[in-house]
């Protein structure tokens, strides 16, 4: 079953000649015995293949460090639902039936993703008239009946400075039974309008898709069309990426672990690191101008270097917020009452996340070994080997000290990667996508697992560009560790994943 | 810190405000005009003009300009009152207009402000956040972000306003006590950013709600915002942007 499958190294490009086309129910087969072969779904989406719709899947076996690719044309409107013997595609395949208006038949737990109208429109896989209104978060929620049950409904405005998305806990006193999740609200049709590209605008998509994963999803975009162009990048800008990316991942654990001593009201942490998280940001603002590193990679390169004084100036800055974020973090795990508050909130099972098919921190919280860095490696994940940071408990408190292993991991990178930058040139010329072709890129970003892929029609723009942030695969993780849980500590269980809302949403 | 007495410390590769010299400007010449991602140039009667609003800050315009006649520059101060202020003509910018009398006197010393997150990134989210910390200790200045529309003087908007946020805006913004005050943060919130255009989205928060001070930036730096929101309460000098 598996030799049906195309198998390709992260960051490759092929021609889509090449990619098997295997029937229906050989396919479903291959997804649905994934997991029992070792491997998770990194995406699964449509394509249109002439007047039909065609299943794209590309699984990941992180053991052999290899992705397998293959598709299949569905016949008609509909195909049987994988969900039931494989949950870590559920959303995937709500998200192929709201975008092409084809209908998994079974899938359990059938509702709108981002509640749009599908690209066949009035093809709808919820069989509503075009004229019929679509209303975000209206939908069929999960309902819990019974005497003093009762429902609790939150957002789309949230009480803090945070993005917009619905919640609906089913409890009873302050007992949660079941949290749903529904977004939609940060939809702005990025999918949709990468078709035909790339254009002006393109770069722009890739470094807003989330923004707090500027340098993540530049990256996967950048590898992408390096592969698409049948090039690559230079040493040294392979190094100058992995500096970024690892400053990405610095600011944002950092700015995790103060805000959840935040949400348990340990104002000592939340302080420092909030100033470190800035800190972090300011040192990616020294390599590139922006906090956010907007403008920094381009495909073929990037387009800032660092000079000796600047890498030395860097150096110096991260001794700095090394020894401060340490001291800062100490303080946590030194006080009971911040432990008491972390230990066995939230928790996940392994076997749980993985059915889920999770990935990041969250997975490697409950002891799962993913991470692309060194699963998938590519860039300069290649050369340099990172260790993977997991914990064991899949609570709160492993969520956040797999955060703070990665801290420490990424500053110790960081060190050696500033003292001895590759030399050469930073950019150059990056080929138009061949045309024909299918490309795939996986990055681990801060949250986890970016895929990015790309089909490129015969004059080589994108006619498919998929883009799977790890939010989409992670917060039905959140809903599941909300479960038997306090109400009250939802905030802290949500800032344990901090998922991205408009990352999800596109 | 010191801000505003103290001047605002930022990196050397920072990219504000382009200089514009459209002496510079070749004869018909369109090169930024099509390089530019968003329609932030033009090139009309008036010669060469630089929306600030729909600006992303990239360079690609300073990059295809063959006589450098836009040249990044680094000045942070970038908000205006009026959308049509944003439209940098070589000159310098105008700074921020101050509320008038009354309203000053309502929030000059308080103002609280309740943010609604309406599609976009999350940058400029998180860049509106870090004024809270305390690094810049928003706090000092009167200035807070609340839980609850009731609570607040005013929105502080970010993103483009996506179809699926538009209602909830819309019911944010009736729900906040009259007289107040609509500020937009960002490319997105104030011409829908790199998506406008979308038929996802909108373009930007005047086109649901009247907007009171516009803050450009792709996300804008903290010290954008904390200028912005100054100006508009009439705690910074009236001195004029070099």
């Amino acid at each position: 079953m598996t030799e049906a499958l195309l198998a390709l190294p992260n960051g490759a490009a092929v021609s889509q000649n090449a990619v098997p086309e295997l029937t229906l129910d050989a396919l479903r087969e291959a997804i649905e015995t994934a997991s029992a072969r070792g491997r998770r779904v990194s995406a699964l989406f449509g394509a249109p293949r002439g007047e039909r719709l065609a299943l794209y899947v590309v699984l990941a076996d992180d053991a052999a460090g290899l992705l397998e690719c293959g598709s299949a044309t569905l016949d008609g409107d509909e195909f049987p639902s994988m969900t039931p013997s494989c949950p870590e595609v559920q959303l995937f395949e709500r998200e192929v039936a709201e975008q092409w208006g084809v209908v998994p038949r079974g899938h359990p737990w059938f509702k709108p993703v981002r509640f749009h109208r599908s690209y066949r429109a009035p093809r709808d896989a919820w069989g509503r008239a075009p004229e019929d209104p679509l209303t975000v978060g209206v939908m069929d929620f999960f309902r819990v009946d019974g005497e003093e049950v009762h429902e609790v409904a939150v957002g789309p405005v949230h009480a803090g400075v945070i993005e917009p998305g619905h919640f609906r806990f089913q409890c009873h006193g302050e007992h949660v039974m079941h949290l749903e999740v529904s977004l939609g609200y940060q939809h702005r049709g990025v999918e949709r309008s990468l078709l035909g590209g790339p254009g002006k605008r393109t770069i722009h998509y890739m470094e807003t898709l989330a923004g707090d994963t500027t340098v993540g999803h530049a990256t996967a975009y950048c590898q992408l069309r390096e592969a698409l162009g049948a090039s690559g990048a230079s040493a040294r800008a392979c190094a100058l990426r992995g500096v970024a990316l690892e400053l990405e991942r610095l600011a944002n654990h950092t700015g995790d672990l103060g805000a959840l001593a935040g949400d348990v009201g340990f104002l000592p942490t939340a302080s420092y690191c909030g100033r470190l998280r800035g800190d972090f940001l300011n040192m990616t603002a020294v390599l590139c101008g922006s906090r956010f590193g907007r403008g920094l990679l381009r495909p073929g390169g990037v387009a800032f270097d660092l000079e000796p004084e600047r890498a030395a100036e860097l150096r110096k800055r991260l001794d700095r917020a090394a020894r401060d974020v340490t001291e800062a973090v100490k303080l946590l795990w030194d006080a009971p009452s911040v432990m008491a508050r972390l230990e066995d909130t939230g928790r996940l099972d392994a076997a749980t996340a993985a059915a889920l098919g999770l990935v990041g921190p969250a997975s490697r919280a409950c002891g799962l070994r993913r991470d692309v860095r060194k699963t998938h490696p590519a860039g300069i994940y290649r050369l340099v080997h990172l260790p993977i940071s997991t914990a064991d408990s899949g609570d709160v408190f492993a969520r956040a000290y797999v955060r703070w292993l990665e801290i420490e991991r990424s500053i110790e990178y960081l060190r050696a990667q500033l003292g001895e930058l590759p030399r050469g040139p930073t950019a150059r010329e990056c080929p138009a996508p061949r045309g024909g072709h299918l490309a795939v890129a996986l990055v681990e970003g801060w949250r986890g697992e970016l895929c990015h892929v790309a089909l490129t029609d015969e004059a080589g723009r994108f006619s498919t560009y998929k883009v799977v942030d790890p939010s989409f695969h992670n917060w039905p993780g959140l809903a599941l560790a909300m479960r038997g849980q306090q109400l009250s500590d939802f905030p802290l269980c949500n800032k344990s994943f901090n998922l991205s809302y408009c990352g999800q949403d596109l | 810190m010191a801000y505003p007495e103290a001047p605002a410390t930022l990196p050397d590769r920072f990219r504000g405000r382009p200089a514009l010299d459209p002496a510079r400007c070749p004869e018909g010449c369109r090169d930024c005009v099509e390089a530019c991602p968003t329609d932030a140039l033009k090139v009309d009667a008036e010669g060469l003009g630089l929306d600030l609003g729909r600006c992303l800050f990239c360079q690609a315009c300073t990059l295809a300009c063959p006589e450098g006649a836009i040249t990044p520059g680094t000045e942070h101060r970038l908000a205006a009152r009026k959308r049509e202020d944003l439209v940098l003509r070589g000159s310098a910018l105008a700074r921020v207009q101050a509320l008038d009398h009354k309203m000053l006197k309502l929030f000059k010393r308080s103002l609280k402000l309740r943010q609604v997150s309406c599609g976009g990134c999350n940058a400029c989210e998180a860049d509106v956040n870090v004024l809270g910390t305390v690094v810049f200790d928003l706090g000092r200045f009167g200035i807070q972000y609340v839980a609850s529309p009731r609570h607040a003087d005013g929105l502080l908007i970010t993103g483009p306003v996506t179809e699926n946020m538009k209602l909830a805006l819309r019911k944010t913004y009736d729900a906040v006590p009259a007289p107040r005050i609509v500020i937009a943060v960002g490319a997105c919130a104030i011409s829908g950013g790199p998506y406008a255009g979308h038929p996802e989205a909108h373009e930007g928060a005047s086109s649901v709600v009247p907007v009171d001070l516009f803050i450009p930036g792709c996300p804008p730096h903290p010290y954008t915002i904390l200028d912005g929101l100054l100006g508009l309460l009439d705690r910074l000098g009236p001195e004029r942007i070099p």
